[in-house]
């Protein structure tokens, strides 16, 4: 792995005083590497934008550090930070021109007026608004606002490029666009991208790796398939697509391994790898797209019975409603074959195979 | 004027009328002040042909300019100081929120609603009361008081409208905290300085009552002024003063609404 850039250290961050006391942050640890286009998740409320303010010198931590390549930022205003911030509402100065703005942080750094040219120049180029330099912001549309605000927060060469929800106010085209363009900016400059998002789908599309933040405290860090493949938590695996969500105890498999009872005679093995911190009403995840639907007198192994509830047809896949014995039903979701008859019917009695490593065993 | 069909005032038939004789009742006694200063005639209620003498008069009267420039610079006295201190009390209640925060913004406004005659007596009082000598400075310290809250209140309503990450992203651009006032603050507010400065400058100019009761002999300002001639008969100089006046009020008030309307 390469260098850290950013260290957060036992951050916590709580807002007013007394009964109005509000807790952002608890005890955040996270490690932000060199060139990394690394992104925090969560619901609005999480901590994520508290955590990028820090990070930015917006607000103080109340308790923890934050190092930047080793040195510890706290005290720091904003300004004495080599970090550049998108902001949400893009925050471009309106009196001034769409170049006054690209050099503004340059002039604050003394840097002279032609390298500032320069370098501004060099950056429209690089959001591909090349002819724009002499337009006032009120005159370019969302999405080049968007490329102005990201060309002004690169212009200076950060260390670390903070991005603040930089995409929810585009429609649905232009943040496609938009995701594109700024995981091709992060790979053509080299710059550390911090990305904050309530958007999973936008989080799966550009990160290198994603935080996955809830109530002000990161619950799992790893690479988009890591997390929704692996999620650890029930809220992960819920946040991030589509999950069943089972409970069961866990008992010895004929194996020899480990295995998962949801009562009488509905048994299924673990994968081998899987140690559980508890045995009684452990909680379990298993992804729609994993599980499939067999003839219910199949003779396989990790086998559920159950009897189909409802059926939505898709096109490229079909969703059942399998309602499992015993009570819990499950969604099922199997890519459609030839296309010529649905295999199964509303109402028939099938098997539903829950492959070993499917399964994901959660932190409630 | 443009009639909108669908506007359901225009079904109401007198509304026509109405309007005219509202119209009328505000601002004819003024056109009429207006058009008596161009009156030939002494009597001011005979009309006997057209004349800028008056004018003339007026701009010749060493009495009328002395107290014209008293006038000047007490509003331009207090324009400086309110602005200035509405500007750093508008910049200071946006920091964020705090107790009493509302408390401070009702005190903020409070001199609009005092009567003024209050004020002035209370003024009064508290001048003789610390033996400061009436005149020019006194009357420049009340007119502060009271120019205040007109300042203040279109330099708030800039602040409240502008994107607080505006500042944010200079500072966030290694812009310390004065140069971003300098470079970002300051020339977004200034459309609501220079209206609240404006305001203020009229109302300052304009004001009768306060000046009356703390200034003393020798700080005559022009409302003062008029009113002396005034006392003495109604006359066409005093027609033509008057409308000189509202001339300049005018176009000063209508500076500062063209301002405030400036949008980026």
């Amino acid at each position: 792995m390469s260098e850290v850039v950013i260290s957060a250290q036992s951050v916590g961050k709580t807002f007013g005083s007394g009964a109005g006391k509000v807790t952002a942050l608890k005890d955040v640890s996270v490690d932000i590497f060199q060139n990394e286009f690394f992104t925090m998740l969560g619901p609005s409320g999480c901590g994520k934008t508290t955590l990028l303010r820090l990070i930015g010198g917006f607000e103080q931590a109340t308790s923890g550090k934050i190092l930047l390549e080793g040195q510890e930022l706290n005290d720091l205003p904003p300004f004495k930070r080599p970090i550049n911030t998108v902001f949400q509402s893009y925050a471009l100065f309106p009196h001034l021109t769409v170049r006054q703005n690209i050099t503004f942080g340059l002039e604050m750094k003394s840097i002279s007026r032609d390298a500032a040219n320069a370098r501004a120049d060099e950056m429209l180029e690089l959001v591909q608004l090349a002819d724009y330099g002499d337009r006032v912001p009120n005159q370019l549309s969302g999405g080049q606002q968007q490329r102005i605000a990201l060309a002004r927060a690169l212009a200076p060469a950060p260390k670390v490029l903070l991005l603040d929800e930089p995409l929810s106010a585009l429609d649905l085209k232009l943040r496609k666009e938009m995701q594109i363009e700024l995981k091709r900016l992060q790979t053509e400059t080299g710059i550390t991208f911090v990305f904050v998002t309530h958007d999973q789908e936008e989080a799966l599309a550009m990160s290198d790796r994603i935080a996955v933040m809830q109530s002000g405290e990161i619950l799992q860090v790893g690479a988009p398939r890591d997390i929704y493949e692996q999620p650890t938590h029930r809220f992960v695996a819920d946040f991030i697509g589509d999950s069943n969500f089972l409970r069961g105890d866990l008992v010895d498999a004929a194996n020899g391994g480990r295995a998962i009872s949801f009562g009488e005679g509905r048994v299924v093995n673990l994968a081998a790898d899987i140690t559980p911190a508890k045995t009684k009403d452990v909680s379990v995840s298993i992804r729609p797209e994993r599980l499939t639907i067999t003839d219910a007198n199949a003779p396989l192994d990790n086998k559920l019975g159950g009897t189909i509830s409802s059926i939505t047809y898709f096109g490229t896949d079909t969703t059942y409603r399998v309602d499992l014995d015993g009570g819990a039903p499950v969604t099922v979701r199997m890519q459609n074959g030839d296309g010529a008859t649905a295999p199964f019917g509303k109402g028939d009695r099938v098997g539903v195979v829950v492959p070993a490593e499917a399964i994901r065993v959660l932190v409630d | 004027m443009k009639v909108d069909a669908s506007n359901p005032l225009w079904r109401f038939r007198g509304i026509t009328s109405t309007a005219m004789l509202f119209f009328a009742y505000l601002y004819l006694p003024i056109v009429i002040l207006i058009a008596l200063s161009f009156n030939e005639n002494r009597l001011a209620t005979i009309w006997t042909g057209f004349t800028t003498d008056w004018y003339v008069a007026a701009l010749s009267n060493d009495d009328m300019l002395r107290a014209a420039k008293n006038s000047l610079v007490i509003a331009i006295s207090a324009t400086v100081i309110a602005t200035i201190a509405a500007t750093l009390a508008a910049m200071g209640m946006s920091r964020g929120r705090f107790r009493g925060e509302t408390g401070v913004s009702a005190i903020l406004a409070l001199p609009l609603l005092v009567p003024e005659v209050v004020t002035a007596i209370a003024t009064l009082l508290f001048f003789v009361a610390i033996g400061i000598k009436l005149g020019l400075v006194t009357i420049i310290i009340a007119h502060t008081v009271f120019c205040i809250p007109f300042a203040y209140l279109p330099i708030r309503a800039r602040i409240e409208g502008m994107d607080p990450s505006l500042r944010e992203a200079a500072n966030d651009l290694y812009a310390n905290e004065w140069q971003a006032f300098r470079r970002v603050t300051l020339p977004l507010l200034w459309p609501g300085i220079l209206s609240g400065a404006m305001l203020s400058f009229i109302i300052s100019l304009d004001d009768f009552v306060i000046s009356y009761f703390v200034g003393g002999a020798g700080a005559t300002t022009l409302p003062i002024y008029i009113f002396g001639m005034i006392r003495i008969g109604i006359t066409p100089e005093v027609n033509a003063i008057s409308a000189m006046m509202l001339l300049v009020s005018i176009v000063f008030v209508s500076i500062s609404f063209i301002i405030d309307r400036i949008r980026y």
